[in-house]
């Protein structure tokens, strides 16, 4: 037992390979039956969720599992068919999950960001989805100079395969965040496709509670002069939680920019979290400006947090590119400190937690929102406390 | 007046080749405002006796007590102790990653004090502690410790000591590695606390340096996990002069003829005192 974490640059663990020649198709048949030894499977438990990597999923359109908050201006939402043109505009699916979930789904949920003027978020919920596995499909498109925050919250059971594809107009400014709060014995594999237009900003945000294994994928093409994203995350593991984050940017205009801030807890016997961030700089992307981190904080024995950054450059002109990791314990002489100025245990654990992670929740943009995570997370911190 | 009391304190840390007794029967008494100084040769068990009366859970007392105005703390928690007025600058001040000073100084003030400053006085005090410590206004919006330098860790520790005013304060060598510049400094602090709230002060060092800026009342020698010796400032003018040799011998010295007594007890079949630690 103890807390182990791993970090490393992956050439160690790999023969050398560009991500850009990774595979991808929409069908499921195109994929061989991952057997866990995969660069991109070699971490999750798959054994927990082969029935949405290779099983027959139910595609049906989630209408009365998804609910709006509130309507809001300048945002919209309507179910559409496969063959609507926005499909496959953002990416393709890179691994066998996410084909599975494209080959299954029987309508997508389109959400169409187009005021130009800063309104309030626009929140959708999903909850209810039961223990049926399950393929879904969104497509949020911005339109050009169009400014938004999207919230997509996921709660309750469900065992989901699903691909969200982004796409950004040109000279759009949005932030998309997805909220994973769900119960402790849901299973969740999503990839998510951007496009970012020329001098548009992708922010894009992935909280990661709950669940019994979540698997959250990004994958951002950065395909226009200027286009721009700052990727964060914050997930909280508890006992026998897996929470995974393979982030993927792919700088391919010249002029590009990306920040990647993933932060996560870990608390309790069997969590586990998994960052993996790959950052590629095409030959044509000149004047790139890249830096991705993850940070993790240990808070008790019997956790295993997995930090792996890759980055692959290809042009020698670039103005930055850099990644960090760490992983750090919460460790008694913190504690020490901390009760020996007056502060209870249980305040001291909360004062670092909350200070470690806040960084990320401040980046939502939405105060009601951040204020109900910074609760949940507060929360997360009982647990097992 | 606030009276802390250590008394036939006992205490042992777990190692790897099992619990080692490191204090074998400490006696001290301080008054709110007098300023013991408690000197030693390293490995004297100076730094456990901090430790120890902060709480710390390394650190066990197998025998003795710590009172402070008649309530014994012993088995106190370390937060229970620090707001019944116990303060323990560090040696050695750790990290806290995400939790600024500011935010760490505000939550500590209303723990020590059971509400929340008043705002505005408290920003004032703040200012005015780091102004008087020389520290950059930039500190306040740092992560605490987290890439200080080991000047300004003593300067954190000391600016925590003037605004949590404390009935008493453990300086656990707190004149470790400061240029004399920053000694004085972090004394000035020291004798701040001291004026502005008659604070009790045990000062943990090994050399009389600090001594010339902070005047101790009485000067207790520590060798072997015990006051050997007790007297004014004078003493540690002695001891600069003549090293802690003199005590040392002595000591091994007692520790070999209580060895060698029970050895002859054992020989002729008695049983061996417990009092072995005396």
């Amino acid at each position: 037992m103890g807390s182990r974490s791993h970090t490393d640059g992956a050439w160690s663990e790999r023969p050398v390979q560009t991500r850009s020649e990774r595979y991808a198709s929409a069908n499921v048949g195109d994929f061989d039956e991952p057997t866990g030894r995969e660069v991109d499977w070699k971490l999750t438990p798959i054994k927990l969720v082969r029935d949405l990597i290779n099983g027959e999923l139910d595609g049906s359109p989630l209408e009365s599992q998804v609910a709006v908050a509130q309507p809001v201006d300048g945002f919209s939402l309507a179910w559409i068919d496969r063959t609507d043109e926005r499909i496959g505009s953002a990416g393709l699916p890179e691994d066998r999950a996410s084909a599975n979930a494209w080959s299954h789904f029987d309508q997508a949920l389109a959400i169409d960001i187009t005021g130009e003027e800063p309104t309030g978020e626009f929140i959708v919920s999903r909850s209810g989805l039961g223990t049926v596995a399950r393929a879904a499909h969104t497509v949020i498109t911005a339109a050009p100079n169009s400014r938004g925050i999207l919230v997509l919250e996921n709660s309750g059971d469900a065992r989901i395969a699903e691909n969200v594809e982004i796409v950004v107009g040109e000279g759009a400014h949005v932030t998309v965040v997805t909220i994973q709060e769900w119960n402790d014995s849901a299973a969740h594999l999503a990839s998510h496709f951007a496009q970012v237009g020329r001098d548009a900003t992708l922010r894009h945000i992935v909280v990661s509670l709950g669940g019994g294994v979540v698997r959250v994928n990004p994958s951002i093409h950065l395909s226009s002069p200027g286009s721009n994203t700052e990727a964060y995350g914050l997930y909280f593991a508890d006992a026998g939680q897996h929470l995974e984050q393979q982030v993927y940017i792919d700088h391919e205009a010249e002029n590009s920019r990306s920040r990647v801030k993933y932060k996560g807890a870990l608390q309790g016997e069997g969590a586990h979290s998994v960052w993996i961030g790959d950052v590629l700089i095409r030959q044509s992307a000149d004047g790139t400006d890249s830096y991705e981190e993850n940070r993790n904080l240990v808070l008790s024995e019997g956790t295993r947090a997995d930090s792996i950054p890759n980055l692959e450059i290809e042009t020698g002109n670039i103005l930055g590119a850099g990644h960090a990791s760490s992983t750090g314990r919460f460790d008694d002489e913190q504690l020490f400190y901390l009760q020996s100025r007056g502060i209870s245990e249980e305040e001291a654990r909360r004062l670092v937690v909350r200070g470690f992670l806040a960084e990320i929740i401040q980046q939502i943009g939405a105060p009601a929102v951040e204020e109900r995570l910074t609760g949940a997370v507060e929360a997360e911190l009982t647990v097992t406390v | 007046m606030s009276v802390l009391e250590i008394r036939d304190l006992h205490v042992s840390v777990d190692t790897e080749q099992g619990a080692k007794q490191i204090l074998r029967g400490v006696n001290l008494t301080i008054k709110q405002g007098e300023t013991h100084a408690i000197m030693g040769p390293n490995g004297s068990g100076k730094s456990t006796l901090a430790y120890a009366i902060a709480g710390h859970p390394k650190y066990h007392v197998t025998s003795g007590s710590i009172v402070l105005d008649g309530e014994d703390l012993t088995a106190a928690t370390v937060d229970a102790r620090a707001r019944a007025g116990v303060f323990l600058a560090m040696q050695y001040p750790v990290e806290i990653p995400g939790v600024t000073v500011t935010n760490f100084l505000r939550t500590a003030k209303t723990a020590i004090d059971g509400s929340a400053p008043p705002i505005r006085t408290w920003v004032k005090d703040v200012r005015t502690s780091m102004e008087n410590l020389r520290m950059d206004k930039a500190f306040a919006e740092r992560n605490v410790n987290e890439g200080f330098s080991g000047g300004e860790k003593k300067r954190n520790e000391i600016l925590q000591l003037e605004l949590l005013k404390p009935k008493f304060a453990v300086l656990d060598e707190t004149d470790s590695g400061l240029d004399v510049d920053a000694l004085k400094i972090v004394s000035e602090g020291v004798n701040r606390a001291k004026e502005n709230t008659d604070l009790g002060v045990l000062l943990i060092t090994h050399y009389n340096r600090i001594l010339r800026y902070i005047t101790p009342d009485f000067v207790h020698v520590f060798v072997a996990g015990q006051v050997v010796e007790s007297g004014g400032p004078e003493l540690a003018v002695q001891l600069e002069n003549e090293g802690y040799d003199t005590y040392v011998a002595a000591s091994a010295a007692a520790a070999e003829a209580i060895a060698s007594a029970e050895a002859a007890d054992a020989a002729a079949g008695v049983v061996a005192s417990p009092a072995v630690n005396a």
